[in-house]
């Protein structure tokens, strides 16, 4: 996607979201296929400061401060080369106040004699209400302010903020004009940018572009149970079985309970997700690419079948699960490049309901949850199971609820044995149990 | 408790499922028609002339379309031409001249009534609204106009001072205008600077803080910096992406097909076979023609299939491989010949004449579906400079349908023979296309829209 490394440098008082922005950047780009590590300089400062007394500390005048401060900056430059040169890393957040020009100069002229490209991610904003939120939401629940009371660690941040204030170097039009940057003003009312370099940083853009802070729920779930299912078919499109539409029943309920303001309801174009919305009574919209995985030549085949035909191909699979390809089919990580701009509009969106299938929730359950390419072919998503994800701090809540209609078990776990010399009974150990 | 079922039923020719009843709410209810956006947008310009409106107006326009947004440009200098029938220089632009006034506004007027009417009575999802609106007073109007109807507003304001860009701007577009039409080339240079300094006078930016309210990108000196503004909804978030990705630096896009292959030769589609002997020359033949075009920083693309892999093999230089790139996957019909397919499935035959743009094979795919899949092929071709892409027959009918803005009933019958290069140049406000044959024989893959409808045909004999 680019050929030298990224270094994306966050800029901005404290509390203005660059914590957030970096660590949902990082959990964007990773899932996308982009090596993507944060390094938080706040971090840094923690672990060589062990007590936080007081904002003091980030006094300009600190002069003791002022050394510690730039030494983890260092540190922590020197952790971004690593990563970047030397562990295979793509893209490096460095997420730090840098409010003085001095200090961004520094970091551009470690980023040239490294090669690597810079881009600048500013936040600037001056809602109090903001600020106060951000404070409650991730502040106060920070190390530094474990043995205060909110109150004090209010008081203590906003002298904290001040500090920074004075020497504040916001990114200028004129003066830094040959930067590439973006500048989010109020929280996404507005944006600023300047000289996007490469397709990396464009897309970088758009995402930031698209996401905001409203807070809203996702709701994930499958189909109700098919027909398929029930033989222990996979792919096809089947309908859905008695117990699968009893689910659509009570998924609807369940949905009218929750009393969600201005709901969007999205499906696959697969019959089994279009039965399921059907039960909800509301309009909904139907993604073609929200479609299951192509299971190729495997289509409509249960494990058993597929293990006597193609035991190479099982293997292989179950070898590497995220990468491999069914013939004339599609892998996980094919799965997930078609599945970016559902994400890219879940990100714009406020409540959603996603009715789709198995591979297709657990790619964009990897998304929302940060999880990794190995890890993402065996989460767990049972059918008849919604999972709510409710954005909170640094991450996002997720609430299981089972809606206690019976369905078969889809689930198959990764088995011990996963060579192509392999038997069938070791290949077949971990299949769940079907009609 | 119990809650019927509704049945459902897959629509023919878009296998699309929709429930059975036809009753107004399950128009709403399944509907597999991207929601773009609810209400009509008017996309506004703003910027001195020679400054890109035209161009970016007609650029993204194609873009929307072909993304399947209805979207019609209306150009207020057209409508002034057709109200004005000689032009005869810059002074009908003074900001002093009041019978001129009066029919630029006029102009305005009805241009903004055929919106109107182009939403109400033609479907039409955005509008583009070319014209310099350079006054708040203006634009005020325009805002007006669309409260009234209910259409939302985004405006795009170029500013640029670079004299360079606009005299290449001047030399490209406007000497060739139907104004300069009997004027020397000094003349028409002299008199259009004269029309701009008219706008001057009255010019008032989108300012930053008067119009804090309004949802706009402003484009600085062609894209290098950008200023967006209250983004409102996935539409305006999806021009402001294709506008921040888009430049004007020159460059040529190279399109051809894969060598024939081994299915080509016996006439089956799809699968995924090797080139044949003959494909095997062409790919050969291909990179002698592109070392021949001498092209600075040539970035090669093909599909993950066998046949475009290999003939960009025979380059002998680095290349990428996108799975977007691949074939339309005919499904059912995979591997079959026309004949096969008319044998074991007329009525999908049929089916795909009737309507070969939304046709989608049975567990395949339709025309419709590929420009979807194709989208960030087409958004990276924008931002890249000197491209060869290395693809298939349907591929290259949709990126050619993108470029020389073909409609949907004209993309699925667009000419792509085998063994032919198209070279695809931005000039002015299209693409100029040279299409070069290397010269090496190979069968004929174009199935042309049959004359007999379905219900008539009979399985003709091959």
């Amino acid at each position: 996607m680019t050929n030298c490394p990224t270094l994306i440098v966050t800029v901005g008082l404290p509390a203005r979201g660059k914590t957030y922005i970096s660590k949902k950047l990082t959990r964007y780009l990773n899932w996308i296929g982009v090596p993507t590590k944060e390094f938080n300089v706040g971090q840094y400062r923690r672990e060589c400061v062990k007590i936080y007394k007081s904002f003091e500390f980030f006094s300009p005048d600190n002069e003791e401060g002022l050394k510690i401060r730039k030494q983890c900056a260092s540190a922590a430059l020197n952790d971004v080369r690593q990563y970047l040169t030397d562990e295979g890393g793509q893209v490096a957040v460095f997420d730090a106040t840098n409010t003085t020009r001095e200090r961004r100069d520094t970091i551009t002229r470690f980023a040239e004699q490294n090669g690597f490209k810079v881009f600048f991610v500013e936040s600037v904003c001056e809602d109090p209400a903001v600020i106060n939120e951000n404070i409650v939401q991730v502040k106060l629940g920070s190390p530094d302010y474990t043995h205060c009371n909110t109150d004090e660690a209010v008081e203590d941040f906003m002298k904290r903020i001040k500090c920074y204030e004075n020497s504040y170097q916001t990114l200028d039009e004129v003066l830094d004009r040959d930067l590439s940057y973006i500048k989010i003003i109020d929280v996404g009312r507005r944006y600023l940018v300047n000289r996007v370099q490469d397709h990396i940083q464009s897309r970088i853009v758009y995402y930031l572009m698209n996401i905001h802070i409203t807070p809203r729920s996702i709701y994930l779930c499958r189909h109700g149970e098919s027909d398929m299912n029930v033989k222990g078919r996979i792919g096809g499109d089947s309908g859905l079985s008695l117990r699968g539409k009893d689910f659509a029943r009570r998924l609807g309920q369940f949905i009218q309970k929750q009393d969600i303001s201005d709901l969007k309801v999205w499906t696959s174009q697969m019959k089994r997700t279009i039965q399921t919305a059907e039960g909800l009574n509301v309009p909904y919209e139907q993604w073609k690419a929200l479609n299951e995985i192509d299971a190729g030549v495997c289509e409509e085949m249960m494990y058993e079948e597929i293990q006597d035909h193609h035991p190479l191909e099982f293997a292989l699979r179950d070898q590497d699960k995220y990468r491999y390809r069914y013939p004339k089919g599609e892998s996980y990580e094919d799965l997930v490049q078609r599945l970016e701009p559902v994400i890219m509009e879940l990100e714009r969106q406020e409540n959603v309901l996603v009715i789709c299938h198995q591979a297709v929730m657990r790619c964009l359950l990897a998304y929302f949850l940060d999880k990794s390419a190995e890890e993402l072919p065996y989460l767990k998503c049972p059918l008849h199971t919604v999972l709510k994800l409710t954005p909170v701090a640094y991450g996002c809540k997720v609430e299981s609820i089972f809606l206690n209609v019976d369905a078969v078990n889809t689930h198959r776990d990764r088995p011990e044995n996963v060579e192509v010399s392999r038997m069938a009974e070791e290949a077949l150990y971990t299949v769940p149990a079907h009609q | 408790m119990s809650h019927k079922q509704t049945k459902l039923t897959q629509n023919p020719l878009q296998k699309i499922w929709v429930p059975w009843m036809s009753s107004k709410l399950s128009r709403r209810r399944g509907s597999s028609v991207p929601q773009f956006t609810n209400s009509p947008t008017m996309i506004v310009m703003v910027g001195l002339p020679a400054r890109g409106k035209t161009y970016i107006s007609k650029k993204l326009t194609r873009y929307l379309n072909w993304i399947g947004v209805p979207t019609k440009v209306f150009n207020v200098g057209q409508y002034r031409r057709d109200a004005v029938r000689t032009y005869k220089n810059f002074e009908f632009f003074r900001p002093d001249n009041e019978e001129a006034m009066k029919i630029r506004k006029a102009c305005a007027r009805s241009a903004l009534s055929d919106v109107g009417t182009y939403f109400m009575l033609e479907h039409g999802q955005a509008a583009v609204f070319d014209a310099t609106n350079t006054t708040r007073e203006r634009r005020e109007i325009i805002l007006s106009y669309a409260k009234d109807n209910g259409y939302k507003v985004f405006f795009i304001e170029s500013i640029c001072d670079d004299p360079e860009i606009i005299a290449e701007n001047i030399k490209q577009v406007k000497l060739s205008s139907p104004d300069y039409i009997d004027c020397d080339k000094e003349e028409a240079v002299a008199d259009f600077l004269k029309r701009i300094e008219c706008y001057k006078v009255t010019y008032v930016p989108l300012d930053d803080d008067k119009d804090s309210h309004l949802s706009y990108i402003k484009i600085f000196n062609v894209g290098s910096r950008y200023l967006v503004n209250r983004v409102q909804d996935h539409i305006q978030s999806r021009i402001v992406y294709y506008l921040m990705n888009i430049h004007v630096t020159p460059r040529t896009i190279y399109l051809c097909r894969h060598g024939e292959s081994e299915l080509n030769l016996v006439g089956r589609i799809g699968g995924d076979s090797g080139l044949s002997p003959r494909g095997s020359q062409f790919a050969g033949a291909l990179g002698k023609y592109i070392k021949s075009q001498s092209i600075p920083d040539l970035k090669v693309w093909t599909s993950h299939m066998k046949r475009t892999i290999q003939t960009a093999e025979a380059l002998g230089v680095a290349y990428e491989q996108w799975k977007a790139l691949n074939e339309i996957d005919a499904g059912v019909c995979e591997d079959l010949t026309y004949e096969e397919i008319q044998a074991n499935y007329p009525e999908e035959f049929a089916l795909r004449d009737q309507d070969k743009y939304r046709y989608r094979y049975p567990k395949g795919e339709s025309y419709e579906d590929l420009v979807q899949r194709l989208e960030p092929v087409i958004m990276e071709l924008e931002r890249q400079e000197n491209v060869l892409v290395v693809c298939h027959q349907a591929v290259m009918r949709c990126l050619l349908a993108y470029f020389l803005d073909k409609s949907a009933e004209e993309l699925p019958y667009l000419k792509c023979p085998l063994h032919t290069v198209l070279k695809l140049t931005p000039v002015a406000y299209g693409c100029k296309v040279e299409s070069v044959s290397l010269n090496i024989e190979a069968v004929n893959t174009h199935r042309d829209r049959p004359a007999v409808s379905a219900c008539d045909r009979v399985a003709e004999s091959s």
